[in-house]
């Protein structure tokens, strides 16, 4: 039915429960029910990637995934990339390397480069390039991203992280 | 922005799905359907959720070809998890469809029914010659690729049917291969595309145009354009003539482009 119905989401480690109707994106269930305002939309078709986060894994388009079909899913925003108030190696690499303005695409960027790295931990430039090729930014010009993944990706090589 | 209200239900068999009421729509990865509900372009009373159905899900070798269940992902064939008749062009096309988080979730069925003139799997699996399976109230049917889409955005899918396989055979030894499109920027729908399939021992080539505005072009006497007896500028020009198409040169490049690397003169770029 349309109307609301009970879901149970793993989110950052936490189990959940929410009522969403079926039309509700994964995005906007993360926003407005969960109060995880990390995630942003930008587009809302697909385009943009700013809403992006990790499902089971995989970085997924928020905004093309209904809360419904999420349920049994693990899922990752931006606000559980780091263990608790510091910044994980990424988001500090984005900060050292001036990798974002307005911070609107950040969180998008965030979890795509994350996926990225956990599927392929020592890329080319040119990979990095072509992984972040689905996200936009209008600030920053995209060199000092990739800068901040290629950085981050050598640091846990180097680390054995 | 939002997607207008629908009933949403998940299907655990195929039987459940093949009975559908007015207005009921499959979905899968959600990767086509989903942007065009969130534009309103689509307001379907119920989706009918596909994603994990087993049948849908299976995929099964034979020694002539591999049936792939629809709800296979792009991902899945780009990482390799599922065999590759074609050893490697089907892995190489599907990495390079859209970004990689449309890949995660967006499935080849899907891709098909949707049928985008400019999609790769519509221009990629008709150049392989597969053929696409149909489930329906009264069995399944077999429609080969180049009969399945009948314009953009349409295909001979029935209101009652479901594509539930593609079965792509599998080339001989000696096989070559070649795929180009143009797109603006990665991940984009190409402006123009082209495939050429050269299978001498199963006496199988083709050559086709994709990314016209309507289903592929399958090229008439693909033997002559690869042997060059002919030029692509002249195949081109004869197949579309009539049509009113700014991206004309670029479908030339695309056939030159595919066939060089078919014929070994070229890296496949795209």
């Amino acid at each position: 039915m349309t109307a609301d119905r009970r879901l149970t989401l793993h989110v950052n480690g936490i189990t959940h429960s929410c009522e969403v109707e079926p039309r509700m994106t994964l995005a906007d269930c993360l926003r407005e029910k969960l109060d995880l305002t990390g995630t942003h939309l930008g587009c809302e078709h697909g385009v943009c990637g700013a809403c992006t986060v990790i499902v089971d894994g995989a970085a997924v388009r928020s905004c093309l995934m209904f809360a419904v079909q999420a349920r049994d899913s693990m899922i990752t925003t931006v606000e559980g990339l780091a263990a608790s108030d510091t910044l994980s190696d990424l988001q500090q690499a984005f900060h050292d390397h001036f990798a974002l303005q307005c911070g609107f695409c950040t969180p998008g960027f965030l979890t795509t480069a994350e996926a990225f790295l956990s599927e392929n931990p020592s890329p080319t430039r040119g990979e990095v390039q072509s992984a972040i090729s689905g996200n936009i930014c209008r600030c920053t010009g995209y060199v000092p991203i990739i800068d901040a993944i290629v950085d981050t990706a050598k640091r846990r090589l180097e680390s054995g992280k | 922005m939002k997607a207008a209200a629908f009933e949403y239900r998940r299907a655990d068999t195929l039987a459940e799905t093949l009975l559908p009421e007015l207005n009921d729509k499959p979905v899968a990865g959600n990767q086509s359907l989903g942007p065009m509900m969130n534009l309103r372009l689509a307001r379907p009373r119920r989706l009918i959720d596909i994603a994990t159905i087993p049948e849908l899900r299976k995929i099964v070798e034979s020694p002539d070809h591999v049936r792939f269940g629809a709800a296979t992902t792009h991902a899945e064939i780009e990482d390799g998890e599922t065999p590759d008749p074609t050893n490697g062009w089907m892995r190489a096309a599907a990495g390079n469809i859209a970004h990689r988080a449309v890949r995660n979730r967006g499935t080849m069925g899907g891709s098909l029914a949707h049928a985008d003139p400019a999609a790769d799997w519509v221009i990629v699996l008709t150049g392989l010659e597969a053929t696409v399976i149909v489930a329906g109230p009264v069995g399944e049917r077999r429609i080969p690729m180049e009969d399945f889409i009948n314009g953009p955005y349409t295909t001979d899918l029935g209101d009652s049917e479901l594509l539930v396989a593609i079965e792509v055979p599998r080339p001989g030894s000696s096989a070559r291969w070649g795929y180009k499109k143009f797109m603006r920027q990665v991940g984009e729908f190409a402006k123009a595309s082209a495939t050429v399939l050269i299978d001498p021992e199963n006496d199988r080539h083709r050559c086709a145009l994709g990314a016209l505005g309507g289903p592929p072009v399958i090229l008439a006497d693909p033997l002559a354009i690869i042997e060059g007896s002919v030029s692509a500028a002249d195949i081109v020009s004869a197949a579309l003539s009539g049509r009113q198409l700014q991206s004309f040169s670029m479908h030339v490049a695309a056939l030159e482009s595919a066939l060089a690397s078919a014929l070994g003169q070229q890296e496949d770029c795209a």
